[in-house]
């Protein structure tokens, strides 16, 4: 059994090919079906989000189940052919598959490093394959760890804590000015649309007086009623810069619409109270003298993407510890697959009987007292046939079924029974304990809830006929 | 005794010191349960220096210069500590550690006098006390003081840096610098107002012009003025950063006047 990956991504095809490549949630079922009625294809799972369409498969042979996927790619999307997809295509086969995938789940193969939509794409994908019964033994066990490694890299490094777009920059450092947003009033200056998107942002994080001018003054009124704030009319402007703790600047003015006098002036009559300014356009509008000013502090756009690029930079800082933590869990997992090869099985049951034996005989022996020699050996031949009597049917059973369909279900199955560990060299966290993902089939209602507990933004989610996000 | 303790204190904090200041420019945060640790330990040893210094005398051990700077760093690491447990504001340490440990050397290096007071002078350990806390509060001012320089400094000139990330807000400084000087402030004028009487049973004269009054009512009259323009002229966030810091410098200055004018004891 080999567990494969074959797909394309942000990295590796244009947005073209991948928005071709997409299919809707409501086909995914169907989809499902036909990928695990290749003959090579035991188990599958589709991923589609805006940066990467990937499918994951468990296969008996390597190079028929890589082929068997790529055709499966090609005839689903019919305005796809061959040669515009198969020199696109990446895959990863057994450890680095595995790897891949808990690289993606991490979100450390994302666009942006650490962004937090992936790990729900992610179960999305599974608990669709769940539900279409194409995720089996090996999957449920993989994509589960791959979730439960996704939320740990979360928690556990620091990649998701730097801000790294150009407005949760601006909200990043008005915090290192004002420790408590909610009583700090927010001027927006003009309509354009970063200057809303910032708005926003500030007022998710806690803002709640919020002030709004433009030249046109119905414009403002309009988008007073959208920020549940205040419109004024634009003549005001400097009178509104006292009032004003953080003033987000973004009108379509080819000049200074804020100089130097004005922010100035406004930070004497706020008796020294700083101010926060961003300037979010190009021409500028707000005169970069201000920045010399002492109490006003102005971030032009070239700040906060300079901003943004350090953040990044600890992004990518963070990553490399996250490589390590999904190294070690990628080989707890290959340990696991390699043990569910028949053979190690049938070898760890004898010797398993073998010791159960030998303790017992012991101790009989040991409480009878001398015995001769033929008396010895007749209870030791009764002992001997007991566990090879008993053992024969299991063994018989394994060597015949591992070949079947079902095959890694009676491995997994005679290893819980006679509680033999999953790597031959050490006996794993997995053994002992009872683990409801490595049944063969469950419901979508049974799919681990821990990722959840990081409330994930919901218009991210995939949803019914929106194919790519 | 007492003495090993404080030594074991001085070795403590010196470490404890070190820790911080990596803890200030490394990434990680691991470093800062180890420093606290360390500074904690050094903590408890200093306690029981000066538990075990009032059981020696009997009293209210405040009669020598070092007895005044040991409680004024003991202070500092309590202010310190709250900071950490209640507020999670690890940086701190790295400011004000440095601060009470510096004084704490300072007083061992001055020589050590042995006070042989009429019974009258046990009063001056009041203020003395006094004394010590105004200077706290000052103390604590002119740390945020200087940490709002550095974070007002790294954000002017965009150097988005490890002590950027873990510095505190600004406004948050502002406030910390403004309130320690409003604390400090009273226990300064009641710790002059004790000064000029035990000075008045002394030598007779409330006022006798020695370098520890002067530096005192200038000191005084500075804090004064830096919270009167806070209300009236607006001396806030960068302004009264400087000024807090301008102010500690006079409050050294009365420390070595203290030295100058009778080295070794307080206030005679």
């Amino acid at each position: 059994m080999n567990i494969i990956v074959v797909g394309v991504s942000h990295k590796t095809a244009p947005v073209e090919l991948r928005e071709l490549l997409a299919i809707p949630v409501s086909r995914i079922g169907e989809a499902l079906k036909r990928l695990v009625v290749y003959p090579s294809v035991k188990e599958g799972m589709f991923l589609a989000t805006c940066n990467r369409v990937e499918v994951y498969a468990v296969v008996d042979d390597v190079d028929r189940g890589v082929s068997a996927v790529q055709e499966f790619l090609v005839h689903t999307h019919l305005a796809v052919s061959e040669e515009m997809l198969l020199p696109h295509l990446y895959r990863y086969v057994d450890d680095r598959a595995i790897a891949h995938l808990f690289r993606v789940a991490a979100s450390l193969d994302s666009m942006v490093i650490g962004e937090p939509q992936i790990l729900g794409q992610v179960k999305t994908a599974f608990e669709l394959s769940l539900l279409h019964r194409a995720s089996g033994v090996i999957l449920n066990k993989v994509v589960r760890k791959a979730l439960s490694v996704g939320k740990g890299v979360r928690t556990q490094t620091r990649i998701a804590e730097f801000a790294v777009s150009v407005s949760s920059a601006a909200v990043e450092l008005a915090k290192k000015v004002f420790s408590n947003l909610h009583e700090k009033t927010v001027l927006l200056v003009g309509a354009g649309e970063m200057g809303k998107i910032a708005a926003q942002h500030l007022i998710r994080n806690g803002v709640r007086q919020v002030l709004l001018t433009t030249r046109n003054l119905h414009r403002a009124h309009a988008l007073a009623e959208r920020f549940h704030g205040k419109a004024i009319p634009f003549g005001e402007l400097r009178s509104a810069l006292v009032r004003a703790d953080i003033v987000l600047c973004a009108t379509g003015a080819p000049h200074y619409v804020i100089e130097r006098e004005d922010v100035e002036r406004a930070i004497r009559q706020r008796m020294n109270r700083p101010v926060f300014l961003i300037d979010i356009t190009v021409p500028r509008n707000i005169d970069p003298a201000v920045k010399e000013i002492d109490n006003a502090f102005l971030f032009d756009i070239d700040d906060l993407e300079n901003h943004v690029g350090h953040n990044q930079e600890e992004r990518r800082r963070e990553a490399t510890k996250a490589e390590a933590l999904i190294q070690q869990e990628v080989e707890t997992i290959s340990s696991w697959l390699r043990s569910l090869e028949a053979t190690p099985t049938i070898v760890a049951l004898k010797k398993r009987g073998d010791e159960i034996k030998q303790a017992e005989l012991e101790k009989a022996l040991g409480r009878l007292g001398p015995l001769t020699e033929r008396e010895r050996r007749t209870i030791e031949s009764l002992a001997t046939g007991i566990v090879n009597k008993l053992l024969h049917g299991s063994l018989v059973t394994l060597k015949t079924e591992a070949q079947s369909h079902n095959g890694l279900l009676f491995i997994e199955a005679a290893r819980r029974f006679f509680d033999l560990p999953d790597d031959l060299q050490e006996s794993s966290e997995l053994s002992g304990q009872a683990d409801p993902a490595t049944s063969q089939h469950m419901t979508a209602d049974e799919v681990p809830q821990n990722v959840e507990d990081e409330p994930l933004p919901a218009e991210f989610w995939m949803k019914p006929g929106d194919p790519a996000c | 005794m007492a003495d090993i303790l404080y030594r074991m204190t001085l070795v403590l904090y010196f470490f404890g010191t070190v820790l911080f200041l990596i803890y200030l420019l490394r990434r990680t945060e691991t470093v800062s349960r180890t420093a606290s640790f360390v500074t904690g330990t050094g903590f408890l040893a200093h306690t029981a220096a000066l538990i075990g210094r009032i059981v020696g005398l009997g009293s209210f051990p405040l009669l020598t210069f070092q007895d005044a700077v040991s409680l004024f760093a003991w202070l500092l690491l309590l202010v310190m500590f709250g900071a950490i447990l209640f507020k999670s504001l690890h940086v701190l340490g790295a400011f004000i550690l440095p601060l009470a440990f510096l004084a704490l050397v300072s007083a061992i290096v001055t020589p050590v006098e042995q006070p042989n007071l009429p019974p009258v002078f046990h009063a001056v350990w009041i203020h003395v006390t006094l004394s010590v806390l105004g200077t706290v509060g000052f103390a604590v001012a002119f740390v945020a003081g200087i940490m709002y320089l550095i974070q007002d400094r790294l954000l002017k000139s965009k150097r988005f840096n490890v002590l950027y990330f873990k510095l505190p807000p600004l406004d948050f400084l502002d406030m910390l610098n403004h309130r320690s000087i409003l604390l400090g402030f009273p226990f300064l004028t009641l710790g002059i107002l004790t000064g000029a009487l035990s000075a008045q049973m002394t030598s007779g004269s409330y006022l006798s012009w020695n370098s520890e009054q002067i530096w005192a009512l200038i000191t005084w009259i500075f804090y004064f003025v830096v919270l009167l323009g806070r209300v009236t002229a607006g001396w806030r966030a960068k302004k009264a950063a400087l000024l807090t810091i301008v102010g500690f410098a006079g409050v050294v200055l009365t420390f070595v006047g203290v030295l100058l004018k009778n080295p070794g004891s307080l206030s005679q």
